[in-house]
């Protein structure tokens, strides 16, 4: 994920010209992707009526499916590709990185799902503000909310213009060719989301989850299959390909083990990952389109299975493109790290696995920022405008028409910041939003379900402490300034060491809402709790699926 | 509306007074039954999850150790949070299914039915 966006200049190895060659197949393929996804949002976005339906997909998903879903909406491009290349270049601790995305998911089954699906209706801020101040706590996890999508988003559609061109073999230079290219995907994304609503999004996700877990087990079985299915002989041969030194490819320390400092922003890295995963504002919104809080926890199990899976066959892959192609001949490709699984794609299955997989790697953008759009457009039209702006005069039909409105918006900002961000080094903005998810949303999350006496106050304490000691500890680490790969590599103004604030941001945040509870003279409504805790544990008046 | 004597999926809980509800012992032993379970787990995964990360990242010496064939005790560790991982969601799925659900949706149903609850009592 670390070279996400830093495209070297062009010098093409002689894979990556070979793959240029056929790059009229990734388009192909992908334009069947493309083609059969619009013809399934359209249909789906035939029962879209109450806002139930655009929000929440009429709550109308089986857990295996809501499941699968949330799979395609946790694997990105930055896991596949990313994670892939990070274990192929540095190998153990890409293995390591992945680990923290998948115990995170026992943070959402234990504490959150049920609990959440139960007593919501369309998105975090449904809960947070369930027995506190309406207007305040509403207002404040809109924000949280905004500016963890905002973050996400564009750090995929800042990638998605040097990763297109990756795969369908742009120059890396070629500005203008990546701003058609993201271009592109964000008009998509408006079509998908503006038309499908939480249906049609849902439907591109399990699609692009089932593609990416069956591409990348295709592949596993074949890497497995050249090395006798041992794993042990697979590592001997990555070590072999990287000469001297390859060993440490299977030892911890390659990338998190060069000083004091780097050691210790892993820890926080891992805090934010593991922290922040159930707290992520679209990962919530997903069990609000199952139909009870059974159905809830199946999703979290399917998803757990899935993305476990899919770690286990990054492990094979990194490890195999380490063997069959090398670290050298992966950082010198166009795209960097994140070359190593579609240039191993073409090694073991050709042109025509490396066009099936690229065009996973392209759904994979396409369903994870749908996914993003359309929880920022929720919150906004449910959170800030029903709620706050027009309150008493606003219906649910107005409501999805803000919506939409908002689909569009954001579509049309996403572009122009991934265009004006193309090119800058915005990858550690992932890693922002799982930090800014830690801080900011899972402190007043669980002290709500959990912790009868926590007030409003402690709620926007804790929630707009956490945002802003995270976002200002970012704005003042090596990743924006003072470093060679920062964001604005020219200017110093670095006091902040780590690269990710959770391991500051995230403590703060869970004491803040102590302090403001504790320091806070008034109490909340003890009936609002008492219906709050158990309608969680319960389900008695949870929201139920719509009938068509 | 609120006086039909059944209830309307958009409405379904009219008159409950919740307060009562969670003082009930019914509801307190399935409150204990649930945070009884949760709230270890949870953190026993993290500790669990944290000493492999310290280990990742302090003990490079101890985590390359090899065990068999280029397999070392870092690579064994980093499966094995794999391996508790799915263990423990499906602990939890049974744990959920044989002694939560049934507590969890007896309460619902009489709560939900108030004509039930009154031919119970």
């Amino acid at each position: 994920m670390g070279a996400y966006m830093s495209l070297p200049a062009a010098v093409p190895a002689a894979l990556a010209t070979q793959m240029k060659d056929t790059t009229w197949i990734n388009i192909l393929i992908f334009s069947a992707f493309v083609a059969i996804t619009l013809v399934v949002v359209f249909r789906a976005s035939r029962n879209n009526k109450t806002a139930a339906d655009y929000y929440a997909a009429g709550r109308s998903f089986s857990g295996g499916q809501n499941g699968t879903a949330i799979a395609g909406d946790y694997l990105s491009a930055a896991s596949f590709l990313g994670i892939t290349g990070a274990i192929a270049v540095n190998g153990y601790d890409g293995f390591l990185y992945s680990i923290g995305f998948l115990v995170a998911w026992l943070v959402a089954l234990l504490l959150v799902a049920e609990l959440l699906r139960n007593t919501g209706k369309f998105t975090m801020a449904d809960v947070l503000s369930f027995r506190l101040k309406q207007r305040p706590v509403r207002i404040a996890a809109a924000t949280t909310t905004l500016m963890v999508c905002f973050f996400y988003l564009l750090a995929q559609m800042a990638g998605a213009g040097g990763l297109v061109s990756l795969l369908l073999g742009l120059d890396s230079k070629d500005t203008l060719g990546q701003a058609v290219v993201i271009t592109v995907v964000g008009g998509l994304m408006i079509l998908y989301v503006l038309i499908g609503g939480m249906k049609g999004t849902t439907w591109v996700q399990i699609i692009k989850a089932a593609l990416l877990i069956v591409g990348a087990a295709a592949m596993t079985i074949i890497v497995l299959a050249m090395h006798g299915f041992n794993l042990s002989t697979l590592l001997d041969a990555a070590v072999a390909k990287a000469g001297d030194g390859g060993a440490a490819l299977l030892n911890p320390g390659k990338q998190y083990g060069a000083t004091g400092t780097s050691k210790l922003d892993f820890i926080s890295l891992a805090l934010a990952l593991v922290l922040g995963t159930a707290a992520l504002p679209h990962v919530l919104m997903r069990f609000y389109t199952v139909p009870t809080a059974k159905e809830a926890r199946k999703s979290v199990v399917w998803a757990i299975w899935l993305i476990g899976v899919f770690y286990l066959f990054t492990l094979v892959l990194g490890y195999g493109a380490g063997a069959l192609i090398g670290a050298k001949e992966i950082l010198a490709a166009p795209g960097g790290v994140n070359a190593a699984a579609p240039l191993l794609a073409f090694v073991i299955g050709g042109p025509v696995l490396l066009g099936f997989i690229s065009a996973v790697a392209f759904a994979t953008i396409l369903a994870v920022v749908a996914g993003l759009t359309i929880t920022a457009a929720a919150s906004f039209a449910h959170d800030i405008y029903a709620n706050v702006i027009a309150k008493d005069k606003s219906n649910p039909q107005m409501e999805v028409k803000v919506a939409r409105r908002t689909v569009v918006v954001i579509g049309v900002v996403a572009i122009g910041g991934g265009i004006l961000a193309n090119g800058q080094n915005v990858a550690f903005l992932v890693a922002l939003a799982f930090a800014v998810a830690a801080s900011a949303n899972l402190p007043t999350i669980l002290y709500s379900l959990f912790w009868k006496r926590f007030t409003t106050q402690g709620a926007l304490w804790s929630m707009y402490g956490g945002l802003a000691v995270a976002i200002i500890l970012i704005a003042f680490s090596p990743v924006v300034s003072g470093s060679p790969k920062a964001m604005i590599p020219g200017a110093s103004f670095a006091w902040f060491p780590l690269a990710n604030p959770g391991l500051v941001s995230i403590p703060v945040a869970f004491f803040l809402g102590w302090l403001g509870t504790m320091l806070d003279k008034s109490t909340e409504d003890p009936a609002k709790q008492a219906e709050m805790e158990v309608r969680s544990l319960t389900g008695v008046g949870a929201e139920k699926a719509t009938n068509h | 509306m609120g006086t039909s004597a059944q209830p309307t999926p958009h409405d379904p809980v009219p008159e409950i007074d919740f307060e009562e509800v969670q003082a009930t012992a019914e509801f307190q032993h399935l409150r204990r039954k649930h945070r009884s379970f949760v709230f270890p787990v949870a953190i026993a995964f993290l500790l669990w999850y944290f000493l492999y990360v310290l280990l990742a990242d302090y003990a490079h010496d101890f985590m390359s150790t090899k065990v068999f064939g280029s397999i070392n005790v870092g690579l064994l560790l980093g499966l094995g949070q794999f391996v508790t991982t799915f263990a423990i969601t499906t602990w939890y799925v049974s744990y959920a299914n044989r002694k939560l659900d049934p507590d969890a949706s007896a309460i619902r149903r009489r709560l939900e039915e108030p004509s039930l609850s009154q031919e119970g009592a």
